[in-house]
């Protein structure tokens, strides 16, 4: 099996550094809902100012580079041992670079470890065997202050009147961009997944982040909700930084997981619009990143 | 813009008010969540003894935070292996998780100003009347934008606590912030607030 701590370092350099082109456009679109002079259109054109920067020089997009999230989709009888040695190598080679901050502290300890390793956990790696012989690599870094904001919540609930169907999904994931006010970087983008259990519910609530902006869910009800949210989202006039404004929320993503008949979570992670996720894809010795 | 120098005045504290951008230049030191923890627990309510350098420590950051400001960040560094320390990434982190301690932490130290994002709560909006003080608002995730603000990094304390939770002494030009949070008891985080609660209630009986 060849080296690829090379390929992943630079994975990790366009994922930190490089906003993905999608998002870009987006946060450019909705500069023209904000009033000239405004707060919240003066945070967007830094926004756009700092992704250029960050491109043109190499830095990182934000300073929190977050939780280093691989999906890795392998060949029959590739090793994945190896291959997360390369990734947690290819992590400390990008600490000492600079594009990644050491972000790994022992909670019992304290202690920071100073290169983004620590324990099983840290990177987060995740595998999955599948047909064919290309590899890939997809990355997500998911930034603290905006993990913080993600919230949970087991159907139905009383306080917010949200029963268990998709009109009371509509209303958790409505009150929890409320509460996430501007303190997840907004504007934001959500990902949902209702059902499964605690754990499976907060997953599925970050692997539907890894799609692209446009690629909404195929289920047409579940489109639809996701435009419906993302729309009444943005009547909140929570807007950009939280500055008020009329951009709130850029996308949402809703995805559905079996569930137990006692059981009915609707998960949410909100991610910041410094919405870094990218891919790389390896076969045989050509490697391309998206 | 109103282009302010470090070490602040009172006066010119409460001059300012919520929305105006204003362009920071001078001295001022980073700190966020182990810092503010560490200064509550070992001087301010002292519950923790002071060990090592602390005390060391807490004599050198007295005369740069009087009249200054603290900055809720954790950069990114380089020149770590030679300490020619640059900043290569530094906007603003959450500020909320330091509304337990920030009001306490401002009236020992007499900051006169916190820069964060996501604004802060009541108990630090009432510290901000008191000390006086301002909560300037940073644009979260602007990291490389706001690095180039960022012209020296003088020293560095407590780099034991990592490098996103020491203190870094930095020296800025053209600071990019607004005000959110002014000394005349003003949040505009309090007014978005509840404006967005109202909105959420309509469509919840929606």
């Amino acid at each position: 099996m060849q080296d690829i701590t090379e390929n992943i370092l630079e994975l990790i350099r366009r994922t930190s550094t490089d906003l993905p082109a999608d998002v870009e456009n987006y946060i450019l679109a909705s500069i023209e809902n904000e009033e000239p002079g405004s707060a919240a259109r003066g945070a967007l054109e830094t926004i756009l100012k700092n992704v250029a920067l960050a491109r043109k020089n190499a830095t990182p997009i934000c300073q929190d580079t977050g939780t280093p999230i691989f999906y890795v989709h392998y060949p029959e009888g590739m090793s994945t041992r190896k291959l997360s040695e390369q990734i947690r190598a290819a992590m400390v080679e990008a600490t000492k670079r600079s594009y990644m901050r050491p972000n790994a502290v022992d909670v019992m300890t304290e202690k920071n470890s100073g290169n983004n390793l620590g324990g099983e956990s840290f990177p987060y790696i995740h595998f999955e065997e599948v047909e064919g012989d290309e590899l890939t690599i997809e990355l997500m870094l998911k930034g603290g202050g905006c993990e913080n904001v993600g919230a949970q919540y087991s159907l139905p609930d009383t306080r917010l009147g949200a029963g268990r169907d998709l009109a009371g999904v509509r209303k958790v994931v409505l009150d929890a961009v409320q509460k996430a006010q501007g303190k997840g970087c907004a504007p934001g983008i959500l990902g949902v997944s209702f059902g499964g259990d605690r754990g499976a519910g907060y997953l599925a609530s970050k692997e539907v982040l890894f799609n692209k902006m446009d690629e909404g869910s195929s289920d047409p009800k579940l489109a639809a909700l996701e435009q419906q949210l993302t729309d009444e989202a943005n009547q909140m006039g929570i807007g950009p930084m939280g500055f008020g404004g009329k951009t709130t929320v850029l996308n949402t993503k809703i995805t559905g997981l079996h569930r137990l008949p006692a059981s009915y979570f609707v998960s949410v992670s909100y991610m910041c619009w410094a919405y870094r996720r990218r891919k790389m894809t390896i076969k045989g010795n050509e490697v391309a990143y998206d | 813009m109103h282009e302010i120098n470090i070490p602040i005045s009172d006066d010119t504290i409460r001059g300012l008010k919520v929305g105006d951008p204003v362009a920071l230049n001078g001295i001022m030191l980073t700190g966020r969540d182990t810092v503010h923890k560490w200064m509550i627990d070992t001087f301010i309510r002292k519950t923790r003894e002071p060990q090592g350098d602390d005390l060391k420590v807490y004599e050198a950051i007295k005369p740069l935070l009087k009249n200054s400001v603290i900055y809720h960040c954790g950069p990114v560094v380089s020149g770590l292996d030679t300490r020619q320390y640059k900043f290569v990434a530094a906007g603003p982190t959450t500020s909320i998780r330091e509304e337990p301690y920030q009001a306490e932490v401002m009236k020992h130290f007499n900051i006169k100003g916190v820069i964060g994002k996501g604004g802060m709560g009541p108990k630090t909006l009432q510290g901000c009347q008191d000390t006086p003080a301002i909560y300037f608002h940073a644009i979260g995730g602007a990291a490389s934008y706001i690095a180039q603000s960022v012209t020296r990094v003088l020293d560095v304390f407590k780099l034991d606590f990592g490098v996103p939770e020491a203190m870094w002494v930095i020296e800025v030009k053209d600071f990019p912030v607004v005000v959110t949070m002014d000394a005349n008891g003003q949040s505009l985080h309090a007014v978005i607030q509840e404006q967005s609660n109202k909105v959420l209630q309509e469509l919840l009986v929606k």
